[in-house]
């Protein structure tokens, strides 16, 4: 009888910490899993890439959980809420996507970190950083904010030309988001030439993150299946500890 | 960090720390009314009360979905909304205002929660000192039996429950609410506050305050039918870019 192969890769354990002091009384070398962050603007393949490779770790038997922005059970529905009415300031803004990160990072990503589960987190303080950056927000303000940040075992950020943004989006939704196009920043009454400026802000925004906080740029021009061939291979180098 | 009057706001603002029961709200009520009557231009604003976050607030204490992280940060949000939608607007129009708390009331929760102290003024930090800051100085038990004589049922935060000090919410909120005076104590001095010992009667201490007020605020400046004051420059930080800003300023002024 032919037997299918059946051993498995045990995640090394790697030294671990959090960006600042972290979250009162939780130990980061407790945590055994390990934390994976895709970064990108919608529309630059995030959920896609998140899809296929939950689909690769499971079929080689690690056991995952997902994260994304605006999840928390504490305050997303709120959140939504103000976003819609686009009432509040930037600072209030900024604080309550911070508070919707903490639960997050509270409620699941360490406890799944904890039981040796694979969190694959859709965005992470990055585009929360990179958004409130746009929007004028001391930098030396956001880090100690996100202090309570743990540090991923690999962060990879999908760069996208935003002329492609544009045609992915539109292909998709046949129009373009008011906050993805930054209309909250009156760069332009148009939607189109807002958006296209907004983009290319926050890509000026993620590389300036990107010399604090070294994370992959991937390039997410490519054909999805190229990208993730290389997304699994960086992420293999993690598991097996390098 | 500044004062609003040394930033060059119009407005001035006054704010009343301590702990629950030591009178502080029934104070700043009688001083709202007195500047009232001056006909000076006045808003009072309550720790924990923006309309939005609220819904968030209530909702995390009563589930009790609070780390002292979020119960933090949503705190703060919640200060900040009021900072910028109200607090900010109303000072550079030249009113006073009245806080119920201010930033100072996070520095001493959130670190008896278990935040870093340095973390939590880090967030606090867009928010100018008030010109004024009484501090109503109860001895504990006088705090503690004006809340506790009525035996209350005590809600899960505000007993500092989350803390696991006590099985006992009465003795659990004892102990919280000393650690809170602690931190009160221990910052007293750095930030200014002006002690008013609240063991007096309510009339002894509102004179007392509205002495301390008159001799600091000149309220002609703050008059309704005074001449409204040139606003102060606005304060830029970050990357955005100038063109940007401007743009949008002109956009709302229209």
């Amino acid at each position: 009888m032919k037997r299918s192969k059946t051993k498995l890769i045990v995640p090394s354990r790697s030294s671990r910490s959090f960006y600042g002091d972290g979250i009162p009384g939780v130990k980061p070398d407790d945590l055994a899993g390990k934390l994976i962050v895709v970064e990108g603007a919608d529309g630059s393949g995030r959920s896609t890439q998140i899809a296929l490779l939950v689909d690769w770790l499971e079929t080689r038997g690690h056991a995952t959980v997902q994260v994304g922005l605006k999840r928390s059970t504490l305050v997303s529905e709120e959140l939504e809420r103000a976003q819609n009415g686009n009432i509040l300031s930037r600072t209030t803004l900024s604080l309550f996507y911070a508070t919707d990160f903490a639960d997050q990072l509270e409620n699941v990503i360490l406890p799944a970190l904890k039981a040796g589960f694979i969190v694959l987190a859709d965005r992470y303080i990055y585009t929360l950083m990179a958004r409130d950056m746009v929007r004028g927000m001391d930098i030396t303000w956001l880090k100690n904010l996100y202090g309570i940040a743990l540090k991923p075992d690999a962060v990879f950020y999908l760069a996208i030309d935003p002329a492609e943004l544009v045609q992915r989006n539109l292909a998709k939704t046949a129009t373009l988001d008011y906050w993805e196009s930054g209309m909250d920043l009156g760069l332009s009454r148009d939607l189109f030439d807002s958006f296209i400026e907004y983009q290319t802000l926050m890509r000026l925004a993620f590389r300036k993150l990107q010399r604090t906080y070294n994370f992959t740029t991937v390039d997410g021009n490519r054909p999805v299946d190229e990208v993730n061939a290389e997304l699994q291979k960086k992420i293999e180098a993690v598991l097996v500890g390098k | 960090m500044k004062t609003f009057a040394e930033l060059g706001f119009p407005g001035r603002l006054i704010a009343v720390e301590g702990l629950d029961g030591s009178g502080k709200s029934t104070q700043i009520y009688l001083l709202k009314r007195w500047l009232e009557a001056e006909g000076v231009k006045v808003y009072f604003s309550e720790w924990n009360s923006s309309e939005l976050v609220k819904s968030a607030t209530s909702k995390g204490k009563k589930r009790e979905l609070l780390s002292p992280t979020t119960f933090s940060l949503i705190h703060a949000t919640d200060f900040a909304d009021r900072y910028e939608r109200h607090l900010l607007p109303l000072l550079r129009a030249g009113y006073v205002v009245l806080c119920d708390r201010y930033v100072f009331t996070a520095y001493a929760r959130d670190v008896v929660r278990g935040c870093p102290m340095g973390w939590v003024r880090g967030i606090y930090n867009f928010a100018a000192l008030p010109d004024l800051t009484f501090f109503f100085k109860a001895d504990l038990e006088v705090s503690l039996n004006r809340i506790l004589d009525g035996r209350p049922k005590l809600k899960f935060f505000e007993a500092g429950m989350d803390l696991r000090l006590s099985p006992d919410p009465y003795e659990s909120f004892r102990i919280f609410q000393g650690r809170i005076l602690d931190q009160y104590l221990a910052m007293s001095s750095e930030f200014k506050f002006i002690t008013i010992d609240a063991n007096q009667r309510v009339e002894t201490q509102q004179a007392e305050v509205r002495k301390l007020v008159n001799q600091r605020i000149d309220f002609d400046q703050f008059r309704r039918n005074s001449p409204l004051p040139l606003p102060p420059p606005v304060r830029r930080n970050g990357i955005s870019k100038g063109k940007a800003s401007d743009e949008g300023e002109e956009d709302s002024a229209a």
